[in-house]
């Protein structure tokens, strides 16, 4: 959950580099096309195996050692990088002449983005981004090639334990409990939107 | 001799290979009410988002009050800040009220508070009839409803020169006059304006000058009564022949 605060935050500003204009910012949108290609490319369970093992392994004082911790590093760098992509998406929907009406009143390329161009790319972006966070939630569960134990790790013990084939059938409804509200949150979210824009009257 | 409101010279302009305007050379004095008229594809919506720097200049120069806005280094932020647009599609903000769409300017561009800007938008709109719509969002209003929201949006910003570029075009026939009189209002209170359009028989009633553009420059330019009246130039002749034809005029 807190991955997620992190990924939508850094994932809005990867895309905002993105589509940064003109020559000047040729290497910052570089950059984060180059990582978007990278850690879309690359199989997440590798990546967490990778700073999982990996990073603990080095033995650099300052740095973190817990797995948990690496693999929330994981699951992060990589849906930034998906979603980063859907944010973008969204960003490019928004036509050209609402961000022509913002700056002809004087905002800046920034307060247009923030104001006019970004409130609209979101909005349009909500059910993609849920996707891509069921996805998140479905990952966490590959954590467990760390040895970090999460529901999968756990229903595979409880499983080898009681040879009862029920604990998986339990670990996917827990699954399912967490990623159907998130839906219908999605689906909330959509409609309200919707009724404030056409029903008149509503404060704002 | 007073110094021009705006001042364009030998303004040239290209999108790739096609260039639209070719040197144009025009004057604004202050409360001057011009309008441009031309075919489609004339130049005349590039040339309003040139003045408005929302389009890159390739050639000349755009003095507006003594001020040379396309030279290099100018704050295009604050240079927009004193003129206004107002698009033939509206370009609302469809995310916010009638309040939000008026009051962002003036809060962001102008750091004004947001009660002071409110105070302000609630003037004008109820000024032009539009006060009970403030909580609506702009979907929920007409097109004429949404123009000249758009047209009070422009004009919280205070602007000294105000540019139009074609407000009727996108409207249905019985939606046109409420905006054509909020702008002959503006007129009338000596608002400096630039007015791309195809309503003729306006042009003729509020512009003090007309401007017929054609292949990127201006062919003719004149008071109404000549360009509509006695045009010198066959393409001018030609171009209101079929605006007649079409009943336009």
């Amino acid at each position: 959950m807190i991955a997620e605060v992190i990924i939508l935050v850094t994932a809005l500003g990867l895309a905002v580099l993105r589509s940064l204009p003109g020559p000047v910012f040729f290497p910052v949108r570089a950059l984060a096309i180059v990582y978007a290609d990278f850690f879309r490319g690359i199989p997440t369970i590798l990546v967490i195996l990778m700073l999982g093992t990996g990073m603990p392994a080095l033995d650099i004082d300052w740095m973190p050692k817990s797995q948990v911790f690496w693999a929330v590093v994981s699951l992060v760098l990589v849906y930034t990088a998906y979603v980063s992509e859907v944010y973008r998406a969204g960003i490019e929907s928004v036509h050209p002449s609402q961000d022509a009406a913002a700056r002809s009143l004087g905002l800046s390329r920034f307060q247009s983005l923030r104001h006019v161009v970004i409130p609209q790319a979101v909005r349009r972006v909500i059910p993609p981004l849920l996707n891509d966070f069921i996805g998140l939630q479905k990952d966490t569960a590959l954590v467990s090639v760390l040895g970090v134990v999460e529901v999968l790790r756990q229903t595979q013990i409880n499983e080898a334990a009681a040879f009862n084939g029920t604990y998986y059938l339990v670990a996917a409804t827990l699954f399912v409990a967490i990623t159907i509200p998130l839906a219908r949150l999605t689906d909330w979210l959509v409609a309200r939107d919707r009724r404030r824009r056409q029903a008149g009257g509503v404060a704002a | 001799m007073t110094e021009p409101a705006l001042l364009i010279e030998e303004l040239h302009k290209s999108f790739g290979s096609l260039e639209v305007l070719r040197g144009i050379d025009l004057e604004l004095a202050e409360h001057e009410v011009v309008c441009l008229i031309g075919a489609s594809g004339s130049g005349k919506s590039t040339l309003l988002r040139c003045v408005n720097l929302l389009e890159p200049i390739d050639d000349g120069r755009i003095v507006l009050r003594g001020e040379e806005i396309t030279a290099r280094g100018v704050d295009v932020n604050r240079v927009r800040r004193g003129i206004g647009i107002v698009f033939q599609a509206f370009n609302l903000f469809p995310h916010m009220s009638v309040l939000e769409n008026v009051t962002l300017g003036p809060r962001k561009a102008l750091g004004l508070s947001r009660a002071e800007a409110e105070q302000r938008a609630t003037e004008l709109l109820r000024r032009f009839g539009l006060l009970d719509k403030r909580v609506d969002y702009p979907d929920r209003l007409s097109g004429g409803q949404q123009q000249r929201v758009a047209i009070v949006r422009a004009l919280a910003m205070q602007p000294g020169l105000l540019l139009l570029d074609e407000v009727t075009s996108a409207l249905d026939p019985e939606l046109v006059a409420e905006v054509l009189e909020v702008i002959r209002e503006l007129a009338a209170e000596g608002m400096t304006m630039l007015i791309a359009t195809h309503e003729m028989s306006f042009a003729r009633d509020v512009a003090k000058r007309v401007c017929f553009l054609d292949e990127g420059v201006i062919l003719e330019e004149g008071p109404p009564e000549q360009i509509f009246g006695a045009p010198r130039e066959p393409r001018t002749q030609q171009f209101l022949q079929r605006i007649i034809e079409a009943g336009r005029l």
